[in-house]
């Protein structure tokens, strides 16, 4: 498969993996929002801009939920907004219009002429969350597809990775914003305030993760249940572990099929990180400090992005000539 | 049955008396595809035009409307230039097929079959010994003073001498009926994925017609594609069961960029750009995530100029360096060769009949178009005293670009290009305005008469295979004669009958 080609299927997931979150946590949060204090709502808006936006962004120019929204999902200027991501997402796919299947390519150019055909005074008017129900359904739909029809090939493989590593981060990210602001007001009590609780249902919905969740423990939502579930349950496909095997397994694949010495380097890199969430204990998490450990996790995501660039993007001449 | 077929009136009538939706057809001096000039429908089109009868306008726009948003979705599109945006635009599709009968795609056939064994025996020998120039049936001055003239290529032998392996021949039918040759296109030539897209929406919107008419299908193309391809290989990689032949495109950005993807999907083929592939003594590779991949044929879809900034335009990022070297040491195909745009010259068509009498010692079948070159001074004088009545085309440029249609033209374009022709006189040609043939469109609730040309696709590996059909290119503004989709053309799909 050509480098440019992987490196195509590999964006083009990614961002739509981004699609998906950020569509998922707007739609959430306009749910949780009416039931709660201005004061908690600006909070709660803060944390999704610093984490969906960057730390930079000047939070407090944000005042309500539609400048929120449109800020998230239409802005130009925000890298992460919706429309962007689609647009990137669709323009990583042009170019390999030839390697995805036909239905693929008409679903992401759907969802890009839906979105280019929408605004946020129509969404706002209208029922917001249908609109972005509707977009998760179209990834859905886009990975449904994927799954059903592409073959296990490397490029498979290669739009896996690009899922995995968006959600493991992503992930990870969600935890560490909502824990930082909502983790202390919660170390009191045995039991969660109702406030606290509608946060910590918010933060497992964000994540997909709030029926599952309640399969494994019940409707008693705890913190330290919250991240092992979302850290270290190795069958929910949110979860941050279930991402990182699902990685693992990629790369071998990818190794195998290339047949590159230097594969190994990167397996290695993942079977590191994935031992660690292995054996990892939630309390021993809790305990050296849940940011760190998430840190942890979120470098160690970039290192893989980076070997893998050098191991099959972008290597030079001296490497090698293929078999 | 619906209730149009109220309005049923016998085929006789006279055009103007003609019912919904024919209500606008009128018959000019123009060649109708459609009626005969008594006004009534053509054998081959005759089930058709009852049919058309049968529909209701609503039937037929929601047809339209179908066909549009399935060319849409499916992202068939190509790029507008000229807007900022980079925005895509569907390639207008008209609703009703035109139809070629079986005898008249025989004479198109053969005639093209004989041009183009002309045009490629007409490039080897110019380019090793140019006997033809020596014998001075083509001016040796009109030939070097090509801008499309590859001096590199002079001895370079190619493999099975086929230069010219895909070629889309411009086609007209002129007011007696007879089809002639406009333009040989034997660089780049496009619009194939659009002649297959066409055909494919046209099976889903009439799926009954089309499956009355017995129409020869198209869908081998990309096979076909593929084994000429194949067939072109370097001579010691022949048959290799690692051969690997790929397009290379400009990338994304490029206005045809739909058709590579299509086209490398319907031959099983990489779509590689430039930054793809890398020349290391001189054998071309491919960058893959499994390390780097030889590479032995290359579908070229992009110009001469861009193929190697060592060897062409220094600034081009669109090719790579070391594949002219390659290609000289026979390591590589490219497809079509360089410099075979020498032979499409507008200039050099003029000579094109001649060119089939001296090598094939045959007539041609297929009609040029009276073309005077103005760097004849009495050609010129002639040009310049009738800009009015004339197309004046420069020699090098295609896609409709450079080209003035005297009749259709302002006092001061003229005046602007009898200051281009006088300055450079090599580079102009001028040809009488032809009324190209007109085919039924449906537009704005009506059918109508829009003129037309055919784009025949014809391939040449170790024979030449030639696709029954072709695009037909068609011009939407009323009167206009221009078919190119950067100026206002669509297209419409082609059916040749199986008998």
């Amino acid at each position: 498969m050509l480098s440019r080609v992987a490196d195509s299927l590999y964006w083009m997931s990614r961002y739509l993996e981004r699609v998906d979150h950020v569509t998922r946590l707007i739609d959430v949060h306009l749910t949780i929002v009416p039931e709660q204090s201005t004061e908690a709502a600006h909070r709660r808006r803060s944390r999704l801009v610093t984490s969906l936006v960057g730390e930079k962004y000047p939070v407090d120019a944000i005042t309500s939920d539609f400048e929120l929204a449109a800020l998230l999902t239409f802005d130009e200027d925000n890298p992460n907004s919706i429309a962007r991501c689609i647009a990137s997402a669709r323009e990583n796919a042009r170019p390999v219009r030839e390697q995805i299947n036909s239905q693929m390519w008409e679903q992401i150019n759907q969802m890009y002429l839906y979105i280019q055909n929408s605004s946020m005074a129509d969404i706002w008017v209208g029922e917001p969350h249908q609109f972005y129900h509707r977009i998760n359904q179209d990834v859905y739909r886009f990975q449904g597809i994927t799954d059903s029809r592409v073959s296990r090939d490397q490029g498979w493989h290669f739009i896996q990775l690009g899922k995995y590593i968006e959600r493991a981060a992503e992930t990870a990210d969600a935890l560490n914003v909502d824990f930082r602001d909502l983790y202390r007001a919660s170390l009191a009590v045995d039991a969660v305030d109702q406030n606290t609780y509608l946060e910590w249902v918010g933060l497992l919905r964000g994540c997909a993760a709030y029926e599952a969740y309640s399969k494994v423990y019940t409707a008693n939502v705890q913190p330290n249940s919250i991240v092992e579930f979302l850290i270290l349950n190795p069958e929910f496909p949110y979860s941050v572990r279930f991402a990182i095997n699902a990685i693992q397994k990629s790369l071998d694949a990818i190794g195998v099929a290339t047949e590159t010495p230097k594969s190994a380097r990167v397996y290695r890199l993942a079977g590191r990180l994935r031992a660690t969430l292995d054996y990892a204990q939630v309390e021993e998490i809790m305990e050296s400090g849940l940011g760190s450990s998430l840190l942890e996790i979120q470098n160690r995501c970039a290192e893989i992005h980076d070997i893998i660039y050098q191991t099959y993007i972008a290597y030079t001449y001296s490497d090698r000539v293929a078999k | 049955m619906d209730s149009d077929s109220d309005f049923f009136i016998p085929a006789s009538s006279s055009p103007s008396g003609m019912s919904a939706p024919f209500a606008s057809y009128h018959l000019d001096d123009a060649y109708d595809e459609l009626l005969e000039p008594n006004g009534t429908p053509r054998p081959q089109y005759e089930f058709l035009y009852h049919r058309l009868l049968e529909l209701t306008p609503q039937e037929l726009s929601q047809r339209q409307r179908s066909a549009d948003l399935s060319f849409l979705h499916q992202g068939i599109t190509f790029t507008v230039y000229s807007d900022s945006r980079g925005t895509e635009r569907i390639f207008p599709y008209d609703l009703l097929p035109r139809i070629i009968t079986a005898q008249e795609w025989d004479t198109i056939e053969r005639g093209l079959i004989q041009r183009i064994m002309a045009l490629n025996l007409f490039l080897h020998d110019i380019y090793h010994g140019a006997q033809i120039l020596k014998d001075k049936v083509v001016p040796h001055e009109l030939v070097r003073s090509s801008k499309h003239f590859r001096k590199q290529m002079l001895g370079i032998n190619v493999p099975h001498d086929v230069y010219v392996a895909v070629t889309g021949t411009d086609l007209i039918r002129m007011p007696n009926g007879r089809f002639a040759v406009l333009e040989d296109n034997l660089r780049v030539p496009s619009g194939a994925s659009y002649m297959l897209a066409n055909r494919q929406v046209m099976k889903r919107v009439f799926p009954n017609l089309f499956n009355h008419y017995g129409v020869r299908p198209l869908e081998f193309y990309g096979q076909a594609l593929l084994t000429s391809m194949r067939e072109l290989a370097p001579k010691d990689r022949a048959g290799a069961s690692d051969l690997t032949i790929v397009l290379l495109s400009p990338g994304v950005f490029n206005s045809a960029y739909f058709e590579h993807t299509f086209l490398a999907r319907q031959m099983g083929v990489q779509l590689v750009e430039g930054r793809d592939l890398m020349v290391h003594d001189n054998i071309v590779y491919m960058r893959t995530t499994a390390g780097l991949q030889r590479v032995d044929v290359i579908y070229r879809r992009i110009d001469d100029d861009f193929i190697d900034p060592s060897v062409f335009r220094q600034d081009s990022m669109l090719g790579a360096a070391g594949i002219f070297n390659a290609y000289l040491h026979g390591n590589v195909t490219l497809a079509n060769a360089l410099g075979t745009g020498v032979a499409d010259d507008k200039a050099v068509y003029a000579y094109v009949p001649a060119i089939v009498r001296y090598y094939l010692n045959e007539d041609p079948i297929l009609d040029n178009i009276e073309t005077y070159l103005c760097s004849d001074d009495d050609q010129r004088e002639y040009v310049l005293a009738n800009l009015d009545k004339l197309v004046v085309k420069a020699v090098g440029e295609s896609g409709g670009y450079g080209m003035l249609v005297g009749p259709h033209s302002t006092a001061e374009q003229r005046a602007d290009f009898a200051r281009l022709v006088k300055a450079q006189p090599r580079n102009y040609i001028a040809q009488p305005t032809i009324q190209l043939s007109r085919a039924p469109c449906f537009l704005d609730n009506q059918v109508e008469p829009r003129h037309v040309d055919l784009r025949p696709y014809i391939l040449y590996g170790s024979q030449i295979r030639i696709l029954p059909g072709g695009l037909t290119r068609v011009a939407l503004r009323r009167g206009s004669l221009v078919v190119n989709s950067s100026q206002g053309g669509g297209s419409k799909d082609t059916w040749v009958l199986g008998q």
